[in-house]
């Protein structure tokens, strides 16, 4: 994936302005995007994996602070214009929501709602529009499409729902696919068959996935690298083979550890013990310093740079896995 | 109590809600659970799993009696308490506790953590204030909360925590039986490991059993010693776990077991998995012959039996059932996926 990026993240970092005084809720994070690319974004509950992303194509409330640049197509998208900015969003970069039912409308049909978006960002016609959202289900494998068109959210099932809002947000041919949680709240059958489609979108459409989760098998099933957050830091990325096989942070490790592993006999599950710390204003040490057992001095008063451990795979830890090997 | 009954015996339970008119649908007889027989043994954590409607909380309803089952009976060490009345099932609620999905809702908000873990004993009319006070501080300690949580109220808590609340409020009556409602699926990894682990230390200290709903394989797989599979309302599978791992036998079981996805790249995309077509068939109406056939990849050998004839849930090899008419003692269904199976790591 040595491809020019499609989208370069530099030093993204966002505060929140809240009743109990300021939230930092991601600090300093920086990645990239290659054409094609599934990367996926993983970490534990409230780390800032949503707010990230929705950071990105500005869909964060107006107490959110936001500083650094994402850079998409020659042009910063933080520092974009509502009218160029309108234009990006839905069209070039599209977003599908954690919560699949609370973003479809229940009393518009299917078809209605793919068919605003094809008639706002390309202008078809009313019917080129319907004939549009039939073609999209059908991508999306939804059976019967041309029925399924006039049918309202709560008559589909919930992966059906979710298939709607992938194909809806695949409406206008976009480079970049965001999808929160596509698949947390479905069943395991369910879920295959969607990781499945997005396989066969980057596949065919050649589209850019950025994939969030907190289930590390969706990341080992789908994604090409992985970015691992932790109290809104990036304290690894790696491709995804890498990542599994030589994990680096303290923190990776531990939540490789916590998930049980099919066909093992595990007698006990690790635990990280503790708690993620929550910050008003950047940390000036390792976010994981009080959880981690290879906290010392330095650990407890440095911010730890993101470093190479080998090509493509960075940690921001000062005892890498790497070291304590040698 | 009878020592050699095992601990649950569902026998032929049968539970259909009657819709209303709804948009869209035509109302009817949703069949949640259709005739389910199973057992739980003395000690055991038996583990149920199945797509998402399959009907495990309707079933899990049923057998702490939250629900009137249609028919069918249940019993609890061998006493029949299917149509006990709410007095005379009071006392066996001391035996048989549940635990819920979403430890949030299940909470009563205006109620401290100890106020609600210390509130069976109460009801019970079990211990007065002061021996309260000491059991409660007990079984914080056992399921790993503070003193200081005693007195928080559950939105002060996190998930984790609230879980445990509802955990402890489970136990403190020292159950014989425990029925737990995917208790950590809406939690993180990292707080799900501690709760299994603890739930396992509990169970191994106290001797309950245990039946354990979630859709999540990994976890009945590191928890469970058996586990029975559903699929619309019906049991497809029974075995013990390691059976079903090595050698699921059911077409459901093994596209369910295929689908799960293994936490190794190496592994993962190498695997041989069924996707299932279609979507599940509605409740309301459910398929003729065999409930899976609409989906099934073995339908084409079955036919045109699958379509007329219920596949009865039978035992093919020792200890494990199985419904499908492909499935018989001497004969296998084909193997139509890999199971889940990670490397152990080494050193
Ligand atoms: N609108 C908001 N106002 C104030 N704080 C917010 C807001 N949105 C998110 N946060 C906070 O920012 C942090 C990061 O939240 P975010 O939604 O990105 O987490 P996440 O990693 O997506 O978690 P999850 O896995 O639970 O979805 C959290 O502490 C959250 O409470
Ligand atoms: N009170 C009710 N009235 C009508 N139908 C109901 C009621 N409760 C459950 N059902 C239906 O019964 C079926 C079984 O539901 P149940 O909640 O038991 O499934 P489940 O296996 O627990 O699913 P999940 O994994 O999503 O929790 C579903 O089709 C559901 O819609
Ligand atoms: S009976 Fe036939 S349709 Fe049913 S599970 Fe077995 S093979 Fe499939
Ligand atoms: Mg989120
Ligand atoms: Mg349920």
């Amino acid at each position: 994936m040595s491809a020019e990026p499609l989208l370069e993240v530099s030093d993204l970092s966002v505060r929140f302005d809240t009743d109990e005084g300021p939230l930092q809720a991601v600090d300093r994070v920086s990645f990239t995007l290659a054409p094609r690319e599934v990367l996926g974004i993983v970490g534990g509950s409230g780390c800032g994996k949503s707010v990230t992303c929705m950071s990105l194509v500005r869909l964060l409330p107006q107490t959110a602070a936001v500083t650094g640049s994402a850079v998409f197509d020659g042009v910063d998208l933080l520092a974009l214009g509502p009218r160029r900015l309108r234009r990006v969003r839905g069209r070039e970069i599209s977003y599908i929501f954690q919560e699949p039912m609370t973003s479809l409308n229940p009393v518009f049909t299917v078809g209605d709602q793919i068919g605003e978006v094809v008639r706002r960002h390309l202008g078809l016609s009313r019917r080129a529009a319907r004939q549009r959202a039939v073609e999209l289900l059908q991508l999306v494998r939804i059976p019967a499409p041309e029925r399924r068109v006039d049918e309202y959210p709560h008559q589909l099932s919930g992966g059906m729902r979710q298939r709607v809002m992938i194909a809806m947000a695949l409406a206008c041919d976009p480079k970049v696919l965001i999808a929160d949680e596509p698949t947390t709240a479905l069943d395991v059958t369910i879920q295959a068959g969607i990781l499945d489609l997005m396989r066969e979108i980057r596949e065919r459409l050649g589209t850019a996935i950025v994939l969030v989760t907190h289930n590390l098998g969706v990341v080992a099933d789908i994604a090409d690298r992985v970015i691992v957050m932790y109290a809104g830091r990036k304290v690894e990325e790696a491709p995804a083979e890498e990542l599994f096989a030589a994990p680096q942070h303290p923190y990776t490790v531990g939540l490789l550890g916590a998930i049980p592993r099919p066909g093992e006999r595990q007698e006990r599950l690790e635990e990280i013990p503790g708690r993620v710390p929550a910050a008003a204003a950047p940390l000036e040490h390792c976010v994981f310093a009080d959880r981690c057992r290879f906290a010392d001095e330095t650990t407890r008063t440095q911010v730890p740079a993101l470093r190479a451990v080998r090509r493509d795979h960075l940690v921001a830890c000062f005892h890498p896995e790497a070291d304590r090997a040698a | 109590m009878n020592d050699a009954a095992p601990a649950l015996e569902v026998e032929s339970l049968v539970k259909h809600f009657t819709s209303g008119r709804r948009i869209g649908s035509g109302g009817g007889t949703v069949h949640a659970v259709d005739d389910v027989s199973f057992s739980l043994r003395q000690g055991e954590m038996l583990g149920l799993v199945g797509e998402s409607g399959s009907g495990k909380t309707t079933l899990a309803n049923c057998v702490v009696r939250l629900h009137e089952p249609t028919s069918g009976s249940i019993r609890l060490h061998g006493r029949d308490i299917t149509h006990l009345s709410r007095r005379d099932l009071r006392p066996l609620r001391r035996d048989l506790h549940m635990v819920f999905q979403d430890p949030y809702s299940s909470l009563n908000p205006r109620m401290t953590a100890g106020e609600i873990v210390g509130e069976p004993l109460r009801l019970h009319r079990l211990a007065g204030r002061k021996v309260r006070t000491g059991r409660v501080a007990e079984i914080f300690e056992r399921v790993g909360l503070g003193p200081e949580h005693r007195f928080r109220y559950p939105h002060e808590l996190s998930g984790g925590q609230r879980q445990r609340v509802g955990l402890a409020r489970s136990l403190i009556l020292n159950p014989s039986v425990l029925v737990a409602d995917e208790p950590v699926s809406a939690l993180d990894v990292s707080v799900q490991a501690s709760i299994l682990n603890l739930l396992r230390d509990l169970q191994r200290d106290m001797g309950f059993s245990c039946l354990f709903i979630t859709h999540d394989l990994a976890t009945v797989e590191f928890l469970c010693d058996r586990i029975a599979v559903m699929y619309l309302g019906k049991l497809v599978e029974v075995a013990s776990r390691d059976e079903i791992f090595r050698d699921p036998e059911h077409p459901y079981t093994q596209a369910l077991l295929s689908a799960a996805l293994v936490p190794d790249p190496a592994e993962q995309r190498q695997r041989r998995r069924v996707v299932l077509e279609g979507d599940p068939p509605s409740p309301l109406d459910p398929p003729s012959g065999c409930r899976f056939r609409t989906r099934c990849p073995l339908h084409d050998l079955s036919a045109p039996d699958s379509d007329e004839i219920e596949p009865p849930l039978r035992e093919v090899s020792p200890d494990h059932l199985v419904a499908c008419h492909l499935s018989a003692p001497g004969s296998k269904t084909p193997r139509i996926a890999d199971p889940p199976v990670t490397t152990p790591v080494t050193g």
